[in-house]
């Protein structure tokens, strides 16, 4: 089951970034992954949250252009390789990677890596097939 | 040689006014039986072509603007058949408001004419070799210097824009004596010479620099730079295209070429006539042209007109250099640009009609900005998706106006909102 990401647009000035973080702060949520995109003017901030609908409604309060993306947390081996593995298998299935990060976990042994891709559900198939856990969101929280 | 048509434009006034009278009142007759258009227009005045027999008469036309041309288009003004005319140009690039101008050959000759006594006046002659890299085509700019360098007998290089490198080897090669272009080509191509460290092997002269305003700062900068002097032509393809009026060695403003072009300074607001020396709109009267015979046309451009003696000789009235516009138009690297045209581009590619336009000069050269809020509908989760949008704004934007200009994605609800008027344009261009 794929999860939600929540992308948000940010402007690139000093201190765009930290009235997001202090919005979600306010609010109480959790960020449990994220990365940035940068232009030389504008970023996109995509984050992996405890709540999503929640994180939507205060960021679009809060006057932010917001998406939400269907991406796949898929668990790595947490050791060499692991990631390169998982890699290699979309690449066998000719799956383009739009972008990836990591996910942090509280757990040690479990390393998960965030996967945009354009088809999610085949990617998610692909995977499967060749032993790979993906994560949903109930998952993610007990993480 | 020091005029190229030393007896009109030396000539006493009493036998410019007369030549002029002459040809305003078979201008006028020729409009009102040849172009239904104007003969409406001047019903609708209640003037009739018997009405008009001296010059004092002419405030009694009325006038075209651009909408005129616009509501007639393409062929609404054409004073004769279309076997009768040999050539076709049109102003730079606009979709909303392009303007088709058409040409006798009479009308071409006339042209050329008006441009060879603007070389002249800048110092050319037979053996000089003239560098045009004003754009060929539909634009005025090429076809019009060429024209007057021919009728000149100067060696006529017909570089067109671009290419600056090509440009300077030619330049050298051929050693060009006088550059025509815009102004800030000419100010970008004095830095590439100095930067492949040739400003001593070329052999230029003089510019004749047009189609865009610039300030006397530039044009101290541009004759340092190149050590030449540089030279002011104005025109508007309306009229015909560059020549209109053009400056002399004294510099200190453009001789019209009034056997041709009668001015008039008007209040853009009252649209009332003032006295000579004050600064208002320029309007034009085409009194030579046959196929396309402008009567009193608004040019929307602000100057100041003084008849005062110049020392090159010539008798023709001055006019000043472009000091403005009487309308949101924008002149941007030559081309003219209205803030509704970006709008229109804007909302129909999804985007909020609140934008901002930013106008800089950078080393010479325009630059136009177009800032835009993010919508909810064109964002995207990745920089990929979102670049896509800009460019397809950035080529819709292109192929409204004409030039590229840069687009920035700002934050919703960032660029300010006025009470009143909204600030569409932030112009930091020093002219």
């Amino acid at each position: 089951m794929p999860v939600e990401q929540i992308s948000v647009f940010v402007e690139n000035h000093p201190g765009g970034l930290a009235v997001v973080a202090e919005a979600l702060s306010a609010a109480g949520i959790d960020i449990r992954a994220m990365s940035l995109a940068d232009t030389t003017d504008f970023g996109v901030l995509r984050l992996i949250v405890n709540d999503a609908p929640r994180t939507q409604t205060v960021l679009r309060a809060a006057g932010y252009i917001v998406s939400v993306t269907p991406v796949l947390a898929a668990f790595m081996e947490d050791r060499p390789g692991g990631l390169a593995r998982v890699l290699q298998i979309l690449a066998d299935a000719a799956v383009n990677v739009e972008y990836l990060y990591a996910f942090i976990t509280r757990k040690a042994g479990n390393a998960l890596v965030i996967l945009r891709v354009e088809d999610v559900d085949f990617a998610e198939k692909m995977l499967a097939k060749k032993g790979v856990q993906i994560a949903d969101a109930s998952t993610l929280l007990e993480l | 040689m020091k005029y190229y048509h030393p007896d009109i434009e030396c000539a006493s006034p009493e036998t410019l006014k007369a030549l002029q009278a002459e040809k305003l009142v078979r201008a006028v007759r020729h409009a009102y039986d040849r172009v239904p258009y104007y003969r409406e227009l001047m019903r609708q005045k209640k003037v009739e072509p018997g009405d008009i027999r001296s010059l004092e008469d002419l405030p009694k036309l009325p006038f075209l603007t651009k909408e005129d041309l616009r509501k007639a288009y393409p062929y609404g003004l054409l004073a004769l058949p279309l076997s009768d005319v040999v050539r076709i140009q049109s102003t730079s690039g606009t979709t909303g408001t392009r303007v088709v101008a058409f040409y006798t050959q009479h009308d071409i000759d006339l042209w050329d004419e008006s441009c060879a006594r603007a070389i002249i006046a800048a110092g050319g002659g037979k053996d000089d070799v003239v560098h045009v890299c004003y754009g060929y085509g539909l634009f005025t700019g090429g076809p019009g210097l060429n024209g007057g360098s021919h009728k000149v007998g100067s060696l006529t290089l017909p570089m067109s824009s671009g290419n600056t490198e090509r440009q300077i080897q030619f330049m050298l090669d051929l050693e060009s004596t006088i550059l025509c272009c815009t102004p800030s080509y000419a100010a970008y191509l004095a830095e590439a010479i100095i930067q492949m460290g040739v400003r001593d092997r070329i052999k230029l002269k003089a510019g004749i620099f047009g189609a865009e305003a610039w300030s006397e700062e530039m044009r101290r900068d541009i004759e340092d730079k190149l050590g030449i002097k540089a030279y002011d032509i104005y025109g508007l393809t309306e009229i015909s295209g560059p020549g209109v009026s053009f400056e002399c060695s004294e510099q200190t403003g453009m001789h019209i070429n009034e056997d041709h072009f009668l001015a008039e300074i008007i209040d853009p607001e009252t649209e009332e006539v003032l006295p000579e020396g004050s600064k208002g709109e320029i309007v034009f009267s085409c009194i030579s042209k046959e196929a396309f015979p402008l009567l009193r046309y608004r040019t929307r451009d602000i100057c100041v007109l003084s008849r005062e003696k110049c020392s090159c000789g010539r008798t023709l009235i001055k006019m000043s250099r472009i000091l403005g516009r009487s309308d949101d138009m924008l002149i941007i690297r030559g081309v003219n640009v209205f803030p509704s045209q970006i709008e229109t581009v804007l909302l129909r590619c999804g985007y909020p009609a609140n934008y901002q336009i930013l106008l800089d000069r950078v080393r010479h050269t325009d630059s136009l900005e177009v800032q835009v809020e993010m919508t909810q509908e064109m964002f995207s989760d990745t920089v990929k998706g979102i670049a896509a949008r800009e460019k397809e704004l950035v080529a819709s934007l292109r192929a409204m106006l004409g030039i590229s200009p840069k687009v920035t994605i700002v934050a919703p609800r960032s660029i300010a909102r006025s009470e009143g008027k909204a600030v569409r344009v932030i112009d930091k261009r020093k002219l």
